[in-house]
């Protein structure tokens, strides 16, 4: 294990240009959107002075990689701009609200993990049994269904007939944490179907995979029961399959809040970044995204260590 | 079957036969019914006897030793007839009561030591864990027990080799790994299918003397799977030869050797050059082996039989001949050339 460092030192070099690069997209949205961004920032009725000013504060008339380097200061300096609109700071606007959209994503996550890997295990397990088949189609019509309207589905049975959850809105986790997964409840069962139907999958075609090669087979000549050759070879063997797909998730799960933060009216920087782009707020559009594409290169860095701890191919190969 | 087995159901008396393989038959499920991939494969190994089991690519060597331990595929496959091992049949025993055998009572090992070892685990642990899941030690003991197998095997620095992962050794050491884990719970017989095949010929030659060394040390029966007479020669005291998925013939190495009676043994012998024993592969019959769907309803072999005449067309028993076994009706008018060897 004395090769972790190394590995982590690698894969930070490897992420470096991924990071310049996905920055650089970030700030050149204000760029690709068509016309003059002065003009976009300050909105389609602005005076020529206003334009002017605005031009001057951003740095308009400086060429890109300069307007850059000045943005990415900023940014690690933690200033991310402010609202066109509410002219708060938009790091400010993103952190409040951000608790929110974390607190349904990881419940979601933890849900799909807790039914999704066991699923497909117990499919894999069974492979060609009914068990497997209905598994596997249910599976199927899992990943199909969009989650808004998993979400309306749940909404009618279970608040407004049954009156079990709430139908919108959201507690804060630090105000009151019970309260909060209640209300986060349907959000993150609408969103965890998905992510479920996903990972059964995909756990259970891993699985038979590994279920074929020939070592399993030693397994069974060695006279190890079935439980331990699923659970502790086959579970092991699929692990990093299985952290490269929950990392994958996460992003799922982030873009999924989107659409679910708006069917329950929870203020997450899902609806944030939707309210701001219809607005034309570029900054918080630009500040949520930046926020989030690094919380998926974090997460990415995240996978690729616990990779290297869980297998030793992967930090021989690194 | 005899009394004192069935009661004790592990023991043997003297002379008595550790495996007992009669007429076991195994079938696969095909698109259009059942498949047959053996046909009435009997053979014998008695307590610390070496037998080999040999046979061109196909013929059904492996599908034999893994119906032994039922390693078969677990769904579409199917077996009949008796596998008495210590006087018990193992055709009808549960997969948790085949679990108490494989491994404790039965090891095995295969042909392709690269991919035969799970890559996520220490070799120290792929080992321990078959101790644990027999015997009733503690952790620390099969730790201990672990490291005392790889030295048994040859290993020079157990204690660094059991901390490390498979893709970190070698094929040969990777081998040794095997034959460590089959031997560790000390089962009464080894089911070595191909065991160097996959080798460096002077590491063949090393694995062979370790495990001929460690069966006369400890006693164990050898069941010896390969392709090559010339290790058969040199370490067998009887053997089998398979033909597309039967036996056709059976009996004492020497025997065999010195006049084979069936044509396809003598045409395995022929192949056999008598100084690089050990290099040698079975290649040298014409034709090929027939697929199990065209199989001829008469002597498997007659297609490619030198030897062959229209009443070959019919089905063609085992026919005891003493200690010996053949299924060619010419047998007796036939005088085939022995490899010379002894
Ligand atoms: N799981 C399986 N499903 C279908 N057919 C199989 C399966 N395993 C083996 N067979 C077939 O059974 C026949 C006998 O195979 P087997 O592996 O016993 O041959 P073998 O004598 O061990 O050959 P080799 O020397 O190549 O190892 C072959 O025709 C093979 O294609
Ligand atoms: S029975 Fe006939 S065809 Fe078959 S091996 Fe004997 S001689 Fe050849
Ligand atoms: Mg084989």
């Amino acid at each position: 294990m004395h090769k972790l460092p190394l590995v982590i030192g690698n894969r930070l070099w490897q992420l470096l240009p991924i990071i310049v690069l996905a920055t650089f997209v970030v700030f050149a949205l204000l760029h690709l959107v068509p016309g003059d961004p002065a003009l976009v920032l300050a909105g389609d009725y602005a005076s020529d002075e206003r334009l002017a000013e605005i031009r001057k504060l951003y740095g308009f008339d400086q060429p890109l990689v300069v307007q850059y380097g000045l943005w990415l200061l900023q940014v690690v300096q933690g200033d991310l701009g402010r609202s066109l609109l509410s002219s708060q700071p938009v790091l400010e606007m993103i952190l409040h609200r951000l608790p929110n959209t974390l607190l349904i994503a990881t419940y979601a996550l933890v849900v799909a993990a807790f039914v999704g890997i066991p699923l497909g295990v117990l499919a894999a397990a069974r492979s060609g049994s009914r068990l497997d088949s209905f598994v596997t189609s249910i599976a199927s019509l899992g990943v199909a269904l969009p989650s808004f309207w998993l979400a309306m589905l749940l909404v009618l049975h279970f608040s407004l007939q049954l009156r079990l959850f709430p139908t919108t809105g959201a507690v804060y986790f630090t105000t009151d944490p019970l309260a909060a997964i209640h209300y986060a409840t349907l959000p993150s069962l609408a969103l965890a179907v998905g992510v479920i139907a996903e990972l059964t999958r995909q756990v259970r075609s891993a699985l038979l995979e590994v279920f074929n090669s020939q070592y399993i087979r030693t397994l069974r000549a060695k006279g190890l029961s079935r439980t331990a050759i699923v659970w502790q070879h086959g579970l092991r063997n699929i692990s990093v399959t299985l952290l490269t797909l929950l990392g994958l998730q996460v992003n799922r799960l982030l873009s999924g809040a989107v659409v679910i933060e708006a069917v329950f009216a929870i203020p997450g920087v899902g609806t944030l970044v939707s309210y701001s782009a219809i607005n034309k707020d570029f900054p918080v559009v630009q500040g949520v995204v930046l926020i989030l594409v690094t919380m998926v290169i974090l997460i990415n860095l995240i996978v690729d260590i616990f990779s290297a701890l869980l297998d030793p191919r992967v930090a021989e190969a690194s | 079957m005899n009394v004192l087995a069935q009661s004790h159901g592990r023991l043997t008396l003297p002379g008595e036969n550790l495996l007992d393989i009669r007429n076991l038959c195994v079938f696969f499920r095909g698109d259009s019914g059942w498949l047959q991939m053996l046909k009435d494969v009997s053979l014998t190994v008695k307590p610390g006897e070496v037998v080999g089991l040999v046979g061109e690519s196909g013929c059904g060597k492996s599908l034999t030793a893994l119906s032994v331990l039922n390693l078969l595929p677990l769904r579409g496959c199917r077996r009949t007839g008796q596998i008495l091992f210590e006087g018990e049949d193992l055709v009808p025993v549960s997969e948790s009561g085949m679990r108490a055998i494989r491994g404790r009572r039965i090891g095995m090992i295969f042909q392709e030591p690269m991919s035969a070892l799970d890559p996520v685990f220490t070799v120290g642990t792929q080992i321990s864990e078959t101790v644990l899941a027999h015997l009733n030690v503690s952790r620390k003991e099969a730790d201990e027990r672990t490291v005392e197998a790889l030295a048994n095997v040859g290993i020079a620095s157990p204690r660094n080799v059991a901390a490390m992962y498979p893709m970190s050794l070698s094929g040969g050491m990777r081998q040794r790994v095997m034959i460590a884990i089959a031997l560790i719970c000390e089962p009464r017989l080894l089911i070595a299918d191909e065991p160097t095949t996959a080798l460096d010929v002077t590491i063949q030659a090393q694995i062979m003397d370790l495990l001929l060394e460690l069966g006369s040390r400890t006693g164990i029966a050898i069941l010896f799977i390969t392709h090559n007479l010339g290790l058969v020669a040199e370490s067998c005291s009887r053997m089998l030869t398979m033909y597309a998925g039967e036996i056709v013939e059976d009996g004492p190495v020497q025997d065999i050797l010195a006049r084979p009676l069936h044509p396809y043994t003598a045409g395995l012998l022929g192949s056999l050059p008598h100084r690089q024993a050990r290099k040698s592969r079975l290649s040298s019959i014409p034709g090929r082996v027939p697929s199990i769907t065209e199989m001829p309803s008469g002597c498997r072999f007659g297609p490619r039989c030198s030897y062959a005449e229209p009443e070959c067309n019919a089905p063609q028993s085992l026919l005891p001949l003493g200690a010996r076994h053949v299924r060619c009706r010419r047998h007796e008018t036939l005088s085939l050339a022995g490899s010379g060897h002894e």
